[in-house]
């Protein structure tokens, strides 16, 4: 076991304990036990090892191509990390079409590595056994826009019309409980059981909610890509699976995301 | 390529060419875009088969339109709303011993379970009433939601005995009878709990020794 290992058992001891203790008191908010939990590890998230292994997947020669994703566009250009995904997700000329980050590595993934799409999309999520290689990118890009506002563009048409499928399945009700996101997620100062709920169609609650994804699940031991929040709620919701990156879930998030223009964005975040 | 297709690519291009995206929320052509973007994108995972996204009436209309928002921006047409309502009535089966009441602490035991009909549920695995999930139903409980309205002290509130108890089974077996877009599940009409399981939950709420009303 290597030096930063070693760290990093250490951190997440520290982390487990400090959780149980907090969770242990009774009678208070899940929100207000994180934000005690986060101030006691206020100099640490393990969200960071997967920020650094990510950057190291982005500059590794990888895939039948043998080529590293240094030259990917997530947008502002050619290799351009920094500040890209506080502006996704946003329209790109090359495919045609609005695309969110899990999206735009993918196809970054394929034209420059030359690895099928298929492949990426059957190892979305992490777990664990495995970290998944998409999300763990999806973790370093997504570092490199800290402290950078939240400035989705809503100019091009097919921006707009992302937006406006979002809001639609937003309120989307179906299955067997009738639920759509809005069930949960369109009054403001609702919780369930102990969970305080974001009403993600007003500013401030979508701001604090969009800019914590991703974030490291401290009840999971991973960190967690946005497509994965959204995946879990759909899980919840009783609906079928959402296919990843795809139109609907890009939709979904870019009408997370519009609402959450203007905050700083924040993540990798830390969560129960 | 026969003609038939020509014509309809023809149609379908002049279409998209048409309509241009619209800024306001009252949009026929994104409602559509989006029922099938809807329909492709979404998979068989376990028990959750692709088909649950396909809407009945009462979904397509609450997924336009709201009844339930306690700040008054109801906008749903009172017509509708009266229509989808009377429907929802009629999908009640009402108990045929015309008794509403069963065991309060099993009715507990279901109130406290929040699994069933996820994905990562299993097919055999009975559904729980997910009601704490959402109400507050007993003073020692903390760990209650807040998205529908507190439930402590049902039995007192509601008129005679025999009415509240027919309230509480018609608001379980479906809500959706009194309230037409609320947010709760029809637990009965959606084969979600059995006609027993309802009564035991109709007991928690009326039995004068159920933590409701302790």
């Amino acid at each position: 076991m290597n030096t930063s290992n070693v760290s990093k058992v250490v951190m997440l001891l520290a982390l487990a304990t400090s959780y149980v203790a907090i969770a242990a008191e009774g009678g208070v908010s899940d929100s207000d036990r994180i934000a005690q939990y986060r101030e006691m590890i206020s100099d640490g998230n393990p969200a960071d090892f997967d920020e650094m292994a990510g950057e190291e997947l982005w500059k590794k020669p990888g895939g039948p191509k043998n080529a590293s994703l240094e030259k990917c566009d997530l947008g502002k250009g050619s290799g351009v990390v920094k500040g890209a995904y506080a502006e996704m997700p946003r329209y790109f000329k090359d495919t045609d079409r609005v695309q969110d980050l899990e999206s735009r590595l993918m196809t970054c993934m394929n034209t420059l590595q030359g690895i099928p799409e298929e492949e990426i999309a059957a190892k979305p999520f992490s777990t664990e056994q495995k970290n998944s290689d998409i999300s763990t990118l999806a973790t370093y890009v997504v570092g490199q826009s800290k402290g950078i506002k939240m400035a989705v563009s809503v100019k091009h048409p097919k921006e707009k019309e992302a937006y406006e499928i979002g809001k639609r399945i937003f309120n989307y009700r179906a299955g067997p409980y009738d639920f759509s996101c809005s069930t949960c997620h369109a009054t403001s100062g609702v919780r369930i059981r102990m969970q305080d709920l974001p009403n993600l169609n007003v500013a401030k609650d979508a701001q604090a909610a969009y800019t914590s994804w991703p974030a490291y699940r401290v009840s999971q031991g991973l960190t967690r890509s946005f497509e994965w929040r959204l995946n879990d709620c759909f899980r919840q919701q009783r609906f079928p699976e959402p296919k990843f990156a795809s139109e609907a879930t890009i939709a979904l998030t870019m009408y997370s995301a519009v609402n959450a223009n203007g905050a700083e964005y924040a993540g990798p975040g830390l969560k129960r | 390529m026969n003609a038939k297709l020509i014509f309809g690519m023809t149609i379908t291009l002049s279409l998209a060419t048409a309509m241009p995206v619209q800024a306001d929320s009252k949009s026929p052509y994104l409602d559509a875009k989006t029922a099938a973007i809807i329909k492709r994108d979404f998979r068989d995972k376990g028990i959750a088969k692709a088909d649950r996204v396909n809407q009945d009436e009462l979904q397509v209309a609450c997924s336009k339109y709201r009844d339930d928002m306690p700040d008054g921006t109801n906008d749903m047409p009172n017509r509708t709303k009266v229509n989808l309502e009377e429907k929802q009535l009629k999908s009640i089966k009402w108990p045929a011993d015309g008794n509403f009441v069963g065991d309060w602490k099993a009715g507990e035991k279901l109130a406290q379970s929040g699994k069933g009909m996820t994905w990562s549920d299993k097919a055999d695995e009975p559904a729980g009433g997910n009601c704490y999930n959402c109400h507050q139903l007993s003073s020692k409980e903390i760990a209650y939601g807040t998205i529908g309205p507190s439930l402590l002290n049902y039995a007192k509130k509601h008129g005679s005995r025999e009415e509240s108890e027919r309230r509480a089974y018609g608001h379980i077996y479906n809500v959706k009878a009194y309230i037409a877009c609320s947010n709760m599940p029809r637990f009965g009409s959606m084969g979600i709990l059995s006609e027993a399981q309802i009564k035991d939950l109709v007991a928690l709420l009326m039995d004068p020794e159920s933590p409701v009303n302790k």
